[in-house]
């Protein structure tokens, strides 16, 4: 099967693989380059749980093709962090006990990251329509929804 | 302290405290590793080929073509699974039939379910092994099939297994039947029950199946060696029962299969079997390389458990005071494929959290043509509570009683009995329904077309095996070892008790899950046993620990260690010699303590009994839309004793979690199939679980009436939250539209219907 070669910015490093037509970004990102944060959940869209931000959109990497990653700004959860430093959404999500098993969490985090740059004082309401394409099993939602309120409360007072 | 103290105290530094999660930073940053994040080099890739059919002999397997496709290494079937004997009576009341769980795993002569396993492909890619499976061609004969349990009960139904008869019935037909087993529970006569009563309610409820929903697909790596060794990394809630499981079916002897449990993204009952690991490991040994399997979701609707569907007539009378005097129960589940499914907890709960002088409880074990249920939290529980909670809140409706003191007036205390017979030890029922009563959520104004709903749940929670290990390194800090996948923040649970009773910062401790070759054996993370059972060994474990520093002072100091006690961090000598002797803290003792005989740690292996009944209670506030029957749930509290909440953020979290699932359940969530049998809804779209969107805030009211079989307290927290959420959300949607409802799930075509009856 012929490959494809493919080079793409990934959390701001130069990356290049090779890929065939029918592989998706997360078969690339997990598969090809072994950045296994972003999870599987279902493969057809419906679960989030493989949510990057690719060129500044959310994104489920599951519906997006390897070979549209050319020359694409890709982020995911493993640059979320910076310099040894969790990003405020990360901090509030441990302090909220947001996550129970923690499958969710890298796409909600995108998904959230992403929401509140689009809308950074999102209402309750807003928030749990941000977060309608990302499905957790365990938290019914409820300490997801405080950590991103009070995450986005507090980088609207740091400027972040 | 001794344990009594320690149990009526809350003077705690770590437990009742939200300690920072030991595992979270890897969570929130992608670094924890789940089933499908292992890469092994070299690994193969393993694909499945599952029926189309519902009901089908096999008659020939034709796999020449996928072999000869360039990259596929092993293609299998049934041929390379070991069969087994049935299991024969007396039958468990969890019953692990290995015949069964063989076929399971790749069917043998007949499929029994769209998406029953009949071939596997290992090959070099995930694409080749997917084009291979489809190179795989199976003739079939199809066969009836049949779905609804009261139809599969029924004489002239299409017969699973034509070996299978029912056990539990004084006279046996001779027949094969589909209704593999009856269990009954009985006490008093509900005849004079009945005669005694003033109000008699029965009705018929039902219920579908429902999955799950864990949101990371089964996945394992096998590495199979020459010489026989296996070493394995899957997502399950039970390594050591996998191990068990897996070395029977596939003749191995356990010591030479070395499991390791993933980072687990959720569970719920769902992985406490196994499913592709027998599989991968043959075809690992087949073809000499580690080989990785990934169920699709598609394949986990189709093939792996959900659980039950019910069909239940239930029956209860009362006198005008709301004294409670007869209930009978009939509960129909479907068992799937294979038997097993959850009758006799659906016995043990109907009536549980009230005291009923003549009551009867009835369950059918039957197989039908969906896949084997597997436990799904409280398994059992949900749908018989749905139905028993039903008639009880029509009951308080038409004897003009308010729905919490029906059940206060009947409520079951310490000494009482259940109806399977275990004896309430001090349990918290009466204090979660006064909880109920006292707080501003019950007596809340309610808007136009809005209703609620309130239902009470019950569960015995786990106990059993389960091991720990402490080791103590020369600086002072801890390793926490334990055999149990942590699914909700159990890590930090274990953490938190073990700090506590070292007296020592959290920090200094760091909790790990250990495989099955490095600690004895531990049962499931399960029937919400972990912090109870797993928890009491830490506990243990650390005391011992605690007792070989004690004899290191001891020593050092020249005095016996009768002498020496351990008190908030440090061995102190008694005060005989307290003038003369300075305490010793712990990071010094762990100083010397290798250059006075050894390294010291602290171990427990225990079969914990003592476990006790938890109780909850569901109140809900619904919104009804009368044009399409939409409903919409708009403030919810969750009532439950704890016991003792060691981590209280992930106790509140777990009642959230179950509260919402119960909304699911209640609302949304069913398996749908077509006129052949074939499961329709095999994805997150169709098959429509919770979001954030669907649901409000989940207030939460824990309730502490500690267990006095554990030293902290605990009782079991996971389960009890999800048992009566169903039966609350229907009670509102009943009180929105004034019309009772008994069938789940409450979708908006069924609703619309109802109201449409009200509005006659």
């Amino acid at each position: 099967m012929a490959k494809h070669a493919v080079t793409a910015t990934v959390n701001g490093d130069e990356v290049e693989f090779s890929c065939t037509t029918e592989q998706t970004l997360l078969d690339v990102l997990r598969g090809e380059l072994h950045m296994t944060g972003t999870k599987n959940g279902c493969g057809t869209g419906d679960c989030g749980a493989c949510t990057v931000i690719f060129n500044s959109r959310p994104v489920n990497a599951c519906l997006v093709l390897g070979v549209e990653a050319r020359d694409a700004d890709i982020k995911t959860i493993e640059g979320m962090a910076q310099g040894g430093e969790l990003h405020p959404l990360q901090q509030k999500f441990l302090d909220h006990a947001a996550l129970q098993c923690g499958i969710c969490t890298p796409g909600i985090l995108n998904m959230a990251k992403a929401l509140l740059e689009k809308n950074p004082d999102p209402t309750e309401t807003e928030v749990r329509y941000g977060l309608a394409g990302n499905l957790c099993r365990c938290t019914g939602y409820d300490r997801i929804v405080r950590a991103v309120l009070d995450a986005a409360a507090e980088m609207r007072a740091t400027g972040t | 302290m001794n344990d009594e103290s320690r149990r009526a105290g809350s003077n705690f530094r770590w437990v009742g405290k939200n300690t920072p999660r030991p595992d979270g930073v890897d969570k929130v940053t992608g670094r924890a590793r789940y089933g499908d994040d292992m890469i092994v080099p070299g690994m193969l890739h393993a694909k499945i080929l599952r029926s189309p059919h519902a009901h089908a002999r096999i008659l020939s397997i034709d796999t020449s073509k996928a072999e000869a496709l360039k990259g596929v290494k092993a293609v299998l079937t049934s041929d390379a699974i070991p069969q087994h004997p049935k299991a024969q009576p007396p039958y468990a009341p969890i019953i692990q039939d290995f015949h069964d769980i063989a076929e399971n795993l790749m069917a043998r002569d007949k499929v029994l379910y769209d998406g029953h396993a009949v071939a596997a492909v290992a090959a070099t890619s995930e694409a080749i092994a997917r084009k291979a499976v489809k190179l795989i061609t199976v003739d079939y004969e199809v066969l009836p099939h049949v779905l609804d349990p009261l139809e599969a009960a029924q004489p002239g139904a299409p017969i699973l297994h034509d070996d299978q008869f029912t056990h539990g019935v004084e006279t046996q037909s001779g027949e094969p039947s589909n209704v593999f087993r009856v269990i009954t529970g009985e006490r008093g006569d509900v005849e004079k029950g009945f005669a005694e009563a003033d109000e008699i309610i029965e009705r018929e409820f039902s219920s579908e199946p429902v999955h799950q929903g864990y949101i990371e697909p089964l996945a394992c790596v096998a590495t199979a060696s020459e010489d026989g060794c296996v070493e394995l990394w899957t997502s399950t809630q039970g390594h050591y029962v996998a191990r068990t499981l897996i070395a029977k079916v596939l003749n191995m002897e356990m010591a030479k299969l070395r499991v390791t449990a993933s980072e687990i993204g959720g569970g719920f009952g769902g992985k406490t079997t196994i499913y592709g690991e027998p599989v991968a490991i043959r075809l690992s040994q087949m073809t000499g390389r580690p080989v990785r399997m990934v169920m699709t979701r598609s394949e986990l609707f189709r093939a792996s458990g959900p659980t039950v569907g019910s069909r239940c007539r239930i029956k209860i009378g009362a006198k005008k005071d709301g004294t409670l005097t007869a209930a009978v129960a009939d509960i129909w589940y479907q068992a799937g494929a294979y038997k097993g499914s959850p009758i006799g907890r659906a016995v043990d709960t109907f009536f549980s959290p009230y005291n009923i002088e003549h009551m009867k409880a009835t369950g059918y074990d039957v197989c039908v043509n969906r896949p084997k249920v597997a436990a799904y939290r409280a398994p059992g529980a949900p749908m018989a509570n749905f139905a028993a909670e039903g008639v009880l809140n029509e009951l308080a409706a038409r004897l003009g009683i308010d729905p919490v003191d029906l059940r206060l007036k009947n409520a079951v205390k310490e000494g009482d009995q259940s109806l399977m017979g275990t004896t309430h030890g001090r349990i918290g029922l009466i204090e979660v329904l006064k909880a109920v009563k006292s707080h501003p959520h019950y007596a809340a104004a309610l808007e136009a077309n809005q209703g609620r709903g309130f239902a009470v749940g019950y569960w015995l929670h786990g106990g059993g095996l389960s091991s720990a290990s402490v080791h103590l390194q020369d600086d002072g800090t801890v390793g926490v070892a334990t055999g149990n996948p942590d699914i909700g923040g159990s890590r930090s649970s274990m953490r938190a008790m073990a700090a506590e009773e070292l007296g020592v910062d959290v920090e200094l401790l760091k909790p790990i899950i250990a495989d099955t070759g490095s600690l004895p054996y531990s049962y499931q993370t399960a029937g919400s046993r972990t912090t109870y059972a797993t928890g009491l060994a830490v506990v243990n474990a650390t005391r011992e620990m605690i007792d070989k520093l004690r004899d290191v002072a001891a020593r050092k100091w020249g005095i016996p260690v009768e002498e020496v006690r351990w008190d908030s961090g440090q061995a102190v000598p008694s005060d005989a010699h307290k003038n003369d002797i300075k305490p010793l803290a712990f990071k010094e003792l762990a100083g010397m303590a290798t250059k006075m005989g050894g390294a010291i740690a602290g171990h427990s292996e225990i079969n914990a009994t003592g476990q006790g009944a938890a109780f909850c209670a569901n109140l809900v506030d619904v919104e009804v839309d009368p044009e399409t029957g939409f409903v919409s749930p708009k403030r919810y509290t969750v009532f439950q004793d704890a016991g003792r909440a060691i981590s209280p953020d992930y106790v509140a979290g777990q009642m959230q979690g179950g509260a919402v699932q119960g909304i699911g359940w209640a609302l949304n969530e069913e398996y749908i199939y077509d006129d052949q049998a074939r499961l329709l809804n095999t994805g997150f779209l169709d098959y429509r679980m919770p979001v954030a969107s669907d649901v409000p805030m989940i207030d939460t009211v824990i309730i502490e009436v500690p267990n006095p079989n554990h030293p902290y307290g605990v009782r079991g927290v996971g389960e009890p939250p999800l048992v009566s959420a169903p039966a609350a959300v229907a009670n509102a949607v009943e009180n929105a539209i004034g019309k009772t409802l008994s069938s789940l799930p409450l979708s908006p075509p069924k609703v619309l219907k109802a109201i449409e009856a009200a509005a006659g």
